[in-house]
């Protein structure tokens, strides 16, 4: 899932500050599972945004709706008549969730309540670590199903690198090397001989580098 | 056994459901302070419930001090529901704290609930 977190509430009001009436929309997909942009958390932000502006002698109105994901169109859909009469819209879904409503709502002031931080997953409750770099050419068959991409602090294929010191990455002591935790891995499979094929420059087109990505299958195109 | 009358009980099934929710809206309807009275640690009957509450308790303290009501408004105790004199006095000991705080910033004048808040 993606993996958001909540900016500073004094951010979110600060950019709301010129507005009357404003609707929070939550996102009941990744952000609800991260607990940074479900319905709890936007209703949370909502009763704080309205105590704060109260106490500013400037009174806020809210409006809250949690769309069943802000990332795709026929949710965003469903507000369509909540939004006419507001001055702003706080969207508490990742970066994706925001563009799609701001694009829906163009002449809406649209702002974002999270930073959208990575791909991961939890490790407990709690808890979320990174996990994919969304590199576009998967090479997890390689690696024993963990990702020198994103988990090597150095994205490293040909690993470890000479800062693999007792199964510990040199960036900190609670970072594990991933090439150690792959080493590991491949033994217990019985595989470390795969370990002595040199991966060649990997082709970073797949990745950010190629530009903005597009995924199609034509046949589930409608229309 | 008493204790002071200013007191309003909220029922809970347990202080583990208890949502920063519930505690904000008892703030925005008006109340100058709010405590949550649990069971003992290591006594919940659902194991964990009043331990979940303390966290949620002290994460809205931080955010009632960021917006300006004050985090010493919300306060967590354990105690069983055999401590009849404990429970008075913990209402009279934050009864005399809100007391010394003084009404909440939320119910002063100028910020008093006006028409078109939610």
């Amino acid at each position: 899932m993606i993996v958001a977190q909540q900016k500073p509430l004094q951010e979110i009001a600060d950019m709301v500050s010129d507005c009357k009436k404003v609707l929070l929309v939550g996102c009941a997909g990744c952000v609800t599972v991260c607990l940074s942009g479900g319905e709890k958390e936007t209703e949370v932000m909502s009763s704080a945004l309205r105590i704060k502006r109260r106490l500013e002698e400037n009174p806020l109105t809210t409006v809250t709706f949690t769309a069943t994901r802000q990332c795709d169109p026929e949710y965003i859909a469903e507000m369509d008549e909540m939004v006419k009469d507001v001055d702003a819209i706080i969207s508490l879904a990742c970066g994706v969730g925001v563009q799609y409503v701001a694009e829906r709502y163009s002449d809406k002031w649209v702002v974002p309540a999270l930073n959208t931080n990575f791909i991961g997953g939890s490790t407990v409750h709690g808890i979320w670590e990174e996990k994919c770099g969304l590199c576009g050419d998967c090479v997890l068959h390689k690696t024993g199903g963990i990702c020198p991409i994103i988990r090597c602090s150095k994205s490293i294929l040909n690993g470890p690198c000479g800062g693999s010191q007792y199964g510990k990455c040199e960036i900190s002591k609670d970072t594990d090397c991933a090439w150690a935790l792959i080493y590991e891995r491949m033994k217990t499979l019985g595989k470390l001989n795969k370990l002595m094929e040199i991966q060649p420059p990997k082709d970073w087109s797949t990745s950010r580098d190629g530009g903005p990505r597009r995924a199609t299958r034509e046949d589930v195109i409608i229309g | 056994m008493q204790y002071a009358p200013n007191i309003r009980i909220v029922e809970m099934t347990c202080t583990g459901n208890t949502d920063h929710r519930v505690l904000l809206q008892a703030f925005e309807e008006g109340a100058d302070g709010v405590y949550v009275a649990g069971c003992m640690e290591g006594d919940c009957h659902f194991l964990k419930g009043n331990i979940r509450a303390r966290k949620r308790v002290n994460a809205v303290k931080k955010l009632l001090d960021e917006i300006g009501v004050g985090g010493d408004r919300l306060e967590m105790f354990n105690l069983s529901s055999a401590q009849g004199g404990r429970f008075a006095q913990i209402a009279n000991e934050m009864t005399e704290r809100i007391k010394s705080l003084g009404p909440s910033p939320l119910n002063k004048s100028g910020a008093k609930k006006k028409e078109g808040d939610a």
